[in-house]
């Protein structure tokens, strides 16, 4: 076929810039939308996807992380004798007051592990060590939050909730879906921070011996304790996410921001495309009144807008490369994984062939006889 | 050897809303292979719409109409488009070129809607614009030629396919004299050279010696049948 979409398309220089204007601007937001959904997602359940364990023991009806409640850690030696259990450890994850030396607070969620087998502690450690995080009040925080935080150099001593904290260490990357950050310490310091008794934890993370089924590991725990729920980390890094994205409506804010993204970029394509019809009806009506079929005509119209689905998605990736990596060192980092690309451009395509439906049906309805009209 | 095309007691009625309109009443008429027809009368007088009758554009409200001995009157609708491509080639007052495609892409763009594609097409469009003396505008577009020079590219165009019928709604309206001449002289080559039959819608008196015969409509019937007037 002689190129008489691209043709078309190419033709009105300024249109052509509105259309991919349109697209780059729906496919940015739409980007910037959903990478931010899977940012925090991803953010909502680090400390459990990043626990590498296969079991959360929890108080019962623990709906997700931020709201574990207290139990005797009387139970760990239960979970230990279980057969099926390679390793048990006691761990902490619960809100608590920062206080800079100047005297302002700021809330953070302490996260307490033990040092000496690493379960559950801090990755991306860009200073200091996981070790030192053995001796007593040491701590560990994010760079991002080191502002708000107010520490300028490793070594400096704050209070929390009233006790001593030294940052010993920091990490990098490590995001709170809350914006409450992270500090990360060994278990005993976390008991103290979060005003637990001696005999307290707020979770027990279970690692299965190799091989072991699972699924009978889970069920033979929750015979075996009470009062607690014995969850895999999948179930409750969902249980999480859930209630962060949905049960909050957080992240059903931000999918509406991405639907209103897709909805703009369909109109303003639909806009373009039928301008760019009806530019072009008499040389339709002429294809028609020479015997083209509808179908042949369709292929013109989809074909110009899948050309400028292509075109517009790829600037629109162009801009979105530095929307991204600018959002790496802010507080909600925007993911834009190769999954996502992909369907994005699918998605693209899809409101640029639906954006054409309008045009299509215009041509549908053309009476080829208005070739003989003046 | 049926004639290129065949009307019988075609009526058409256009409805608008609840007015109908009827614009044909009863023609009869008759294109031989190998004649020029003009088609002329008032503006109203229902030339055009018995034109796009013949060129299965319009559906007749009642009577027959046989391209090539073929009945098209009684097609579905979605037929037409079929019979057009295979039997029809169509010039416009206008030209209706495509202005963002080459001369040689306008044509390919026809061939194209006929299976034709690829070298093939390109040799064929460069074939038929050597036939309308345009082999050199190959590259050019439309909005580079003289009207005289795109009314022949739309004539290449509607050879493409070697249609049996060629129907040209006021071909010479928009072309002065000389270029007008040109046209219908190669129209008049048309048919009588290769046999096709060739209707002209005109209001053009210039045209008149172009003609095999001249039927003459008014207010829907055709009133005078006449033979050529000059050699």
């Amino acid at each position: 076929m002689p190129p008489l979409a691209q043709r078309n398309l190419m033709h009105d220089k300024v249109r052509l810039a509105v259309t991919l204007t349109g697209i780059v601007f729906a496919v940015v937001l739409i980007v910037v939308e959903m990478g931010l959904f899977l940012g925090f997602t991803v953010t909502t359940s680090s400390i459990i996807d990043k626990s590498n364990v296969d079991l959360w023991i929890v108080s019962q009806h623990t709906p997700y992380i931020e709201q574990g409640a207290a139990f005797s850690e009387r139970k760990l030696y239960q979970v230990l004798a279980t057969p099926g259990v390679a390793s048990a450890e006691r761990y902490i994850v619960r809100f608590a007051q920062w206080k800079t030396p100047n005297g302002s607070e700021q809330s953070v969620q302490v996260v307490g592990f033990n040092p000496y087998t690493g379960v559950g502690g801090p990755w991306n450690v860009v200073q200091g060590d996981v070790n030192d995080l053995k001796t007593p009040d040491a701590v560990m925080v994010d760079e991002l939050y080191a502002k708000k935080l107010g520490v300028t150099r490793m070594g400096e001593v704050f209070e929390i909730d009233g006790r001593r904290a030294r940052v010993v260490g920091f990490t990098r990357g490590i995001r709170a879906f809350t914006t409450t950050p992270y500090v990360f310490t060994s278990f005993k310091n976390a008991q103290g921070y979060a005003r637990l008794q001696e005999d307290q934890t707020l979770f027990i993370l279970v690692r299965a011996v190799p091989d072991a089924d699972l699924k009978a590991l889970q069920q033979s725990l929750n015979s075996r304790l009470r009062d607690v729920d014995v969850l895999t980390a999948a179930k409750f890094s969902s249980m999480t996410r859930i209630y962060w994205m949905f049960t909050t409506g957080a992240g059903v804010a931000v999918l509406i921001a991405a639907l209103l993204g897709l909805v703009v970029g369909v109109v303003v394509v639909a806009q373009t495309i039928y301008a760019t019809t009806m530019d072009h009806i008499r040389e339709y009506g002429t294809l028609k009144a020479m015997g083209a079929p509808n179908s042949y005509i369709y292929k013109v119209i989809i074909t110009q807008a899948g050309i400028a689905a292509v075109v517009g998605y790829g600037l629109a990736m162009f801009v979105s490369f530095f929307v991204v990596r600018a959002s790496q060192t802010g507080g909600a980092a925007i993911l834009l994984p190769l999954p996502m690309a992909v369907g994005i451009f699918f998605l693209t395509l899809l409101m640029c062939v639906t954006a054409a439906v309008v045009s299509i049906n215009k041509v549908t309805s053309l009476d080829p006889a208005m070739v003989f009209r003046g | 050897m049926n004639p290129a095309i065949s009307v019988r007691d075609v009526t058409k009625v256009f409805v608008d809303g609840s007015n109908q309109v009827p614009v044909l009443h009863g023609v009869d008429f008759d294109v031989e292979q190998g004649e020029v027809v003009l088609l002329m009368g008032p503006s109203g007088s229902g030339k055009t719409t018995l034109l796009s009758i013949m060129g299965c554009i319009l559906r007749a409200t009642s009577g027959s109409v046989k391209i090539a001995g073929r009945e098209v009157a009684n097609l579905d609708e979605r037929e037409l488009p079929g019979v057009r491509l295979k039997n029809i080639g169509f010039i416009f007052q206008g030209f209706n070129l495509f202005p963002t495609l080459t001369v040689g892409e306008n044509v390919e763009l026809a061939l194209d809607l006929k299976g034709i594609r690829g070298a093939k097409a390109k040799d064929e469009s460069r074939r038929l614009l050597e036939q309308v003396g345009l082999a050199a505008k190959y590259d050019a577009f439309p909005s580079d030629l003289s009207g005289g020079q795109k009314q022949r590219v739309a004539i290449a165009r509607a050879l493409s396919g070697s249609p049996s019928v060629i129907l040209a709604d006021e071909p010479t309206a928009a072309l002065d004299s000389h270029s007008g001449r040109n046209v219908m002289e190669m129209m008049r080559d048309l048919a009588h050279k290769n046999g096709r039959g060739v209707v002209v819608v005109t209001h053009d008196s210039r045209v008149l010696e172009f003609g095999d015969r001249i039927v003459q409509m008014e207010d829907g019937r055709i009133v005078e049948v006449a033979a050529e007037v000059a050699a």
